[in-house]
């Protein structure tokens, strides 16, 4: 067996000073696509398979000019994201991903006003697929607005995330 | 002896009838502001719709490749099919003549329709450029519909995206 459990517990706890490093390195990742910053999409954290994003309320996102309420597509591209990011950041050493699907539940609609909050976990990972859970919320984590299940590609072949994940290990958490 | 003509009501003109059709479409469209956030419009051939998102560079998802993000991919998606939906809601009020028809050229429309769950299958990377997207109402009911929508860009028999949702329909009072 490697010394990385594929399947380790995803949200294993890093030190803080990793998870610190790991959420400015999101950053700096979703700041770099031009969609996710289009959207203004923020990152909280993200740690060994799990990833926490947030999108602040937009009038540009508006799905229905009489609610005011943001449009389901933007708790998709949210999600989405989320669940990729939450990929990459499982301990199984993924270096790429793609969408293969992606099922939204849409509890009730977003509140005017409030910026979107949501995590996803990527709970288990095979030698090709990744399988990831996500919610969204606005205020309340308890009071969900929507839900996601997920299937990625995995790829682990040398590429950017592999390299940036090297030149971290290198240089020390 | 030469036949009585029946008596029906002239057709009225072309272009009449045209204005009315398009003026209706781009109200329920050019409402949307998350509609015009990503560029999306839509041709219509009678009551047929095609979704045509216009490409451009905040859309892009991984700027490496470079891809359609896919959550671009699954907000075109979903509102090319709840528009569909809303649409046919719309043509069906205007069609049938009386107080419906002159509610619509009023500007009184039916309340768009919920998204429940929405399954988008990602079939190819988004390439950037123009993408295309067709809806199909696989079942209207009074409150739940169930609508499959499929995209594509250079070629129409190469789908990039395919996606089914289904949506709840508002009561109006």
């Amino acid at each position: 067996m490697s010394d990385t459990d594929p399947n380790a517990p995803a949200g294993k706890p890093a030190d803080d000073a990793a998870i610190k490093k790991l959420a400015a390195i999101g950053q700096q990742f979703i700041g770099a696509i031009p969609h996710t910053r289009a959207l203004g999409m923020e990152f909280l954290s993200i740690n060994a398979g799990v990833a926490s994003m947030r999108v602040p309320y937009d009038e540009r996102l508006i799905g229905d000019p009489k609610t005011g309420v943001l449009h389901g597509g933007v708790i998709t591209a949210l999600l989405d994201s989320c669940s990729g990011a939450a990929v990459l950041s499982h301990p199984s050493g993924v270096t790429g991903t793609a969408t293969i699907d992606l099922r939204i539940d849409y509890m009730r609609p977003a509140r005017p006003g409030r910026a979107v909050t949501c995590r996803a976990t990527c709970y288990r990972v095979t030698r090709s697929v990744a399988f990831v859970r996500g919610e969204a919320w606005d205020e309340d984590e308890g009071d969900l607005i929507a839900t996601c299940a997920a299937a990625f590609t995995v790829d682990r072949r040398a590429g950017i995330v592999a390299d940036a994940k090297k030149a971290m290990n290198e240089g020390g958490a | 002896m030469t036949e009585k003509p029946v008596k029906r009501p002239r057709p009225e003109p072309v272009q009449v009838v045209k204005a009315r059709r398009d003026a209706a479409l781009g109200r329920l469209v050019s409402t949307i502001p998350y509609a015009n956030f990503l560029g999306i419009t839509f041709d219509r051939m009678g009551d047929e719709l095609t979704a045509k998102l216009a490409f451009a560079d905040h859309l892009i998802g991984n700027p490496f490749l470079p891809a359609i993000h896919g959550g671009v991919t699954g907000a075109f998606l979903e509102l090319a099919a709840q528009t569909e939906l809303a649409w046919a809601m719309i043509w069906a009020r205007m069609e049938s003549g009386g107080t419906a028809a002159a509610e619509i050229e009023a500007g009184v429309f039916p309340p768009m329709p919920r998204t429940i769950d929405f399954t988008v299958d990602y079939l190819r990377t988004g390439l950037p450029r123009d993408a295309y997207a067709r809806a199909r109402i696989i079942r209207m009911g009074r409150r739940y519909a169930s609508v499959s929508v499929e995209a594509w860009q250079d070629e129409r028999d190469r789908p990039f995206a395919a996606a089914a949702a289904h949506f709840s329909i508002p009561s109006e009072d």
